[in-house]
């Protein structure tokens, strides 16, 4: 039998083309490429009064000088808004040039054609913009108070105020015995992945067609979205996703500005034109995320079981609202985690700042909604003096309740129902990975050093695998080779293995065989795109179900080549056989052969099924009604509802009793995605979420001064974890099967920097003794706090029943 | 490095910026073109020699993605010129594996070890271990961790890649005793 490969640490079969520099990134296709550059707004807020491009005009290798007056109609036009929704009353995008107006330092103004990047940069800098600054609004609680406006014709700088509630939240706080208000603060970070942005665009005159390469999670939304902008017919446009650097949710954005200018000005130029991305331009013009001030109130009784949850949210959505209001949806519904609230309430403003756009970041609302959420959980521990643990272990909803109805709308538009998950078994396993029980000890043990050291713990749900759907085409070509293509792109996350160990499954052929394509437009046209932890989910059944097809008529054709039931037969490393006497089969490479008659053959193989070589019965037609000529197969999955993953973090750190420096000694993860595909990739995504958590927590923030302008906009500034910041992570894995697809599985993506923040807070506060209450914390906050607490500012946080009694 | 004032492609008087002869060893062959002095020795392999597996992330020295290894010490290409370099023998991400395709113990062990996701550090990451494991061919967990901090990863959490370090000590241990062992 064929060894089943889903569930096994399968080799990458991308790793071959990486490690020896043969992948192909956007930049490295196409050396006879015009290069762009662009003039971007040194200013925040400002109106252009003037550009003057006399200067550049003389430079070497200059090709062409584009401003918004250039544009034709439908690019002249505000971008797309990509997500509407009825609370979103006023959202508003960028042009692909700004017209009239900047609204953020960084927002594309000029653009610059040249021979190559370097004199499209020497022209770039010739260019002058005449400038008549405007005051900037940036911050989220200025933008709240509104004394200035970004967009003149939006009051209150308010773009969206949405309201969800479950019962009468605020009664059931009001008449709870116990009950705490918590003020809380997450800074902004982003994706930052290693690639930037990129496109190549190549117009074909001779056949009126475009092929555009775009380091994009969504190909065929790119392909859609430039045929309308360009007025072409979808047949006449290719975007293809090559390998892509990273993505963690800022490249599912589309189109950005350049996405739609490059292959505007390929066309208009006749040559072949591209832009890289450089690192200041990712900073400033790409998206950020994760800024939020928050409010919660809760009331509990004094088993510590909530009864009421009341929050407010803040949510800087900066100068434009493309993605919609994806990212505070996610939050206000993810933010309840394994719990059951009692009543819910929770009402977010998203308001505009004088700052780069907000759209998902790996995670993507989660973990400031996990931030919220533990955060209570921790100071409900604190008032009523249990176990962090515990209290969190009284709220959990029971494995017997599933599937959940937390009464609410996700962000797919459809009710957020929990569909599997045991929490109490994760509790357990975490509790037991991390040593929970005996942290005490080792707390006194480190006192007795002089070392000071504090544990927490934080959990979360994720709901992964949102729709609408993706498709899967699996062809078994006439040289027993396998293609499998998908729509949807990969930024790393080892789709091609993954795809290639179900299909190997489902179809019963060797991995070898397999090749997998995704976000090739030519290869496949309906698609979504990679979020939201959707692939294995969404793809990995697609390609499931495609292959269950191809199967079932290679079993048939084969069946009348044998002359044998198809019910009797099995398809093992590529050969159809008959179960028990596998000496008579055919291989797979034969019956695609036969599976298309032939008038005309090409070699040895394809005389088989020429007309006068295949017989059989003469009163059918030899391609039967309702049947399609090939051994191939296309399906889709479509789910009703997302899939529900969760995971608990646990971390031990200390804290440096004179600087203030924060280790982190251990960091131990319990994820349960369901059925796991390929464990080493999920692991190898867990490790990255996790570094990106940590980063979140305790290094990356985006420093806007008063004036809007982005202070740490270099990797020298804004501090992404190097080897020497990320701690080891210890992994356990519950396998909770999902009831709602073939396979059993949930996402497993952004799952690792979800519970970060919430985590070292929670952690932190336990070696400090006082509330942590915004993140990231930086040593010198740290060093700060200690003071404020030592002059008697900050309350001190009453310590677990369980790590400790009365130590401090 | 042979300046051309003046000119362009070796034109005398045409347009444009002068332009230069560079010719470095790379990967053991012999290579030249003709470009500005302020061409980037990261550009410079990429665009003008046509070696795209060396990457560009951060173009201020910060990322290390674009490491190379000149006269066998690890460099970043980004923060040099192609014509400061002209003479140099330089080994990039393509120029690791045996002629035969043999990979590296590193390329290797980052296969094994899921050392790598989307793969866009991987290059500066590759020079940088091979260039390490030749100074210190037994590495512990410390000295591992030690050796890649100053390259940045956004997708593994590094803790593969350390792992990757150690298992291609072990595999270049492995292969060099193996070596010892013929007649």
């Amino acid at each position: 039998m064929t060894t089943r490969l889903v569930g096994e640490r399968v080799p990458r079969s991308e790793d071959a083309r990486l490690v020896t520099g043969r992948g192909t990134f956007v930049d490295d296709v196409g050396h006879d490429a015009l290069e762009v550059a662009f003039v971007r707004s040194p200013l925040a807020h400002a109106r252009v009064r003037d550009v003057d491009v006399t200067g550049a005009l003389d430079v070497d290798g200059l090709v062409a000088i584009y401003t918004y007056e250039d544009l034709p109609p439908s690019l002249a036009e505000p971008l797309p808004l990509l997500i509407p929704h009825p609370a979103l009353t006023e959202p508003r995008t960028g042009y692909p040039l700004a017209k009239g107006e900047v609204k953020h330092v960084g927002e594309a103004v000029v653009m610059v054609v040249a021979e190559d990047r370097y004199r499209a940069e020497d022209a770039a800098e010739r260019i002058v913009v005449d400038l008549e600054p405007l005051p900037p609004v940036v911050g989220v609680e200025n933008a709240a108070r509104a004394e200035r406006l970004v967009h003149a014709d939006v009051p209150g700088n308010v773009s969206a105020h949405m309201v969800q509630e479950v019962g009468d939240a605020r009664a059931a706080v009001e008449s709870a015995p116990h009950s705490l208000e918590l003020h809380l603060a997450v800074e902004r970070s982003a994706s930052m992945p290693l690639e930037g942005k990129a496109v190549h665009a190549r117009w074909d005159d001779d056949d009126s067609s475009l092929r555009v390469y775009s380091s994009t999670q969504t190909s065929t939304s790119v392909r859609a979205a430039l045929a309308a902008k360009l007025d072409l017919p979808l047949a006449k446009v290719e975007v293809i996703a090559p390998d892509v650097g990273g993505g963690f949710g800022v490249k599912i954005v589309h189109p950005w500005p350049e996405e739609v200018l490059v292959p505007w000005a390929a066309r208009q130029l006749g040559r072949a034109v591209k832009w890289t991305e450089d690192r200041r331009e990712h900073f400033v013009s790409s998206a950020h995320e994760r800024g939020q001030v928050q409010t919660v109130r809760v009331g509990f009784d004094d088993e510590g079981r909530l009864q009421g949850l009341d929050v407010e949210i803040l949510h800087d959505n900066g100068a434009y609202t493309p993605y919609g209001i994806i990212v505070p949806i996610i939050t206000a519904t993810q933010l309840l985690g394994p719990y059951k609230p009692g009543a819910y309430r929770v009402e977010f403003t998203s308001l505009y700042t004088n700052t780069v756009m907000v759209t998902p970041y790996r995670g993507a609302g989660r973990p400031q909604g996990v931030f919220a959420m533990e955060r209570t959980m921790d100071a409900i521990a604190d008032r009523l003096g249990l176990d962090r643990a515990e209290v969190r272990a009284r709220n959990f909803v029971r494995p017997e309740e599933m599937p959940y109805d937390q009464g609410l709308v996700f962000q797919d538009g459809r009710p957020l129902v929990y569909d599997s998950g045991d929490y109490p078994a994760s509790l357990e396993k975490l509790k037991k990975l991390v040593g929970w029980d005996e942290f005490a000890t080792y707390r006194e043990q480190a006192r007795a050093e002089g070392r000071r050291v504090g544990i927490g713990l934080a959990c979360y749900v994720e709901g992964t695998g949102v729709g609408p759907y993706e498709g899967g085409h699996v062809h078994v070509e006439p040289s027993g080779r396998v293609l499998v293509a998908t729509g949807l792109t990969s930024q790393g996350q080892g789709h091609q293995t993954m795809l290639a160990q179900i299909v190997a499954d489902e179809l019963g052929v060797p991995f070898d065989d397999i090749t997998v394509t995704t976000g090739d437009t030519r290869r496949f046209g309906y698609a979504v795109g990679t979020f939201a932890s959707r692939t294995a989910v969404m793809s990995g059944n697609a390609v499931a179900l495609a292959a269950r097809t191809v199967r079932e008529k290679a079993l048939r054709i084969a069946g009348e080549a044998l002359e044998a039931d198809p019910g009797d037969l099995e398809i093992v490393d590529g050969v159809v056989r008959v179960k028990g006497s596998p000496a008579a089969s055919v291989p797979l490479r034969t019956v695609a052969v036969l599976s298309n008659p032939l008038r005309y053959s090409f070699d040895e193989e394809s005389r088989r099924a020429t007309q006068f070589a295949v017989g059989g019965d003469m009163s059918k037609p030899p391609v039967a009604e309702g049947d399609e000529p090939g051994l191939e197969g296309r399906e889709y999955y479509s789910p009703t509802q997302s899939t529900f993953a969760n995971g608990m973090h646990a971390a031990v750190v200390e804290t440096d009793p004179d600087t203030a420096e924060i280790r982190v000694l251990r960091y131990c993860v319990v994820h349960d995605c369901g059925t796991l595909v390929n464990p080493q990739i999920v692991e190898g995504q867990i490790h990255g979420g996790v570094a990106q958590g940590v980063g979140g927590a305790l290094y990356e923030r985006m420093v806007y001064d008063e004036s809007g302008q982005l202070l740490n906009a270099s990797f020298m500034d804004f501090l992404m974890p190097y080897a020497s910041e990320v701690p080891a992570v210890e992994t356990d894995h519950l396998e909770t099967p999902s009831p709602l697809n073939p396979l059993g599985v949930k996402g497993a993506g952004e799952a690792g920097v979800i519970p970060g923040m919430a985590l070292l807070a929670s952690a932190i506060e336990d070696a400090e003794g006082f509330r942590i209450t915004s993140m990231p914390i930086s040593p010198s906050e740290l060093f700060a706090l200690r003071a404020r607490f030592a002059a008697g500012e900050l309350e001190p946080v009453r310590r677990d029943a369980d790590t400790q009694e009365g130590a401090f | 490095m042979t300046p051309v004032p003046g000119s362009v492609d070796g034109v005398p008087g045409a347009a444009g910026e002068p332009r230069h002869v560079v010719t470095l060893t790379v990967n053991g062959v012999v290579r030249s073109a003709r470009v500005p002095a302020r061409r980037l020795l990261s550009d410079f392999l990429r665009h003008d020699l046509g070696l795209t597996g060396t990457h560009v992330g951060c173009e201020h020295g910060v990322c290390g993605a674009c490491t190379v290894l000149l006269d066998a010490a690890p460099v970043r290409a980004c923060l040099l010129f192609a014509v400061s370099v002209d003479g140099c023998a330089v080994t990039t991400v393509e120029g690791l594996a045996a002629p035969d395709g043999t990979l590296h113990p590193v390329q290797q062990a980052f296969g094994e070890c899921h050392a790598l996701q989307c793969g866009f550090c991987t290059p500066g990451f590759l020079t940088t271990v091979a260039a390490f494991l030749e100074q210190n061919p037994a590495p512990d967990e410390e000295e591992a961790r030690e050796a890649v901090s100053g390259n940045l990863c956004r997708c593994t959490g590094y803790q593969n890649i350390v792992a990757a370090v150690r298992r291609a000590a072990d595999l270049r241990a492995a292969s060099s005793a193996g070596e010892g062992d013929r007649p």
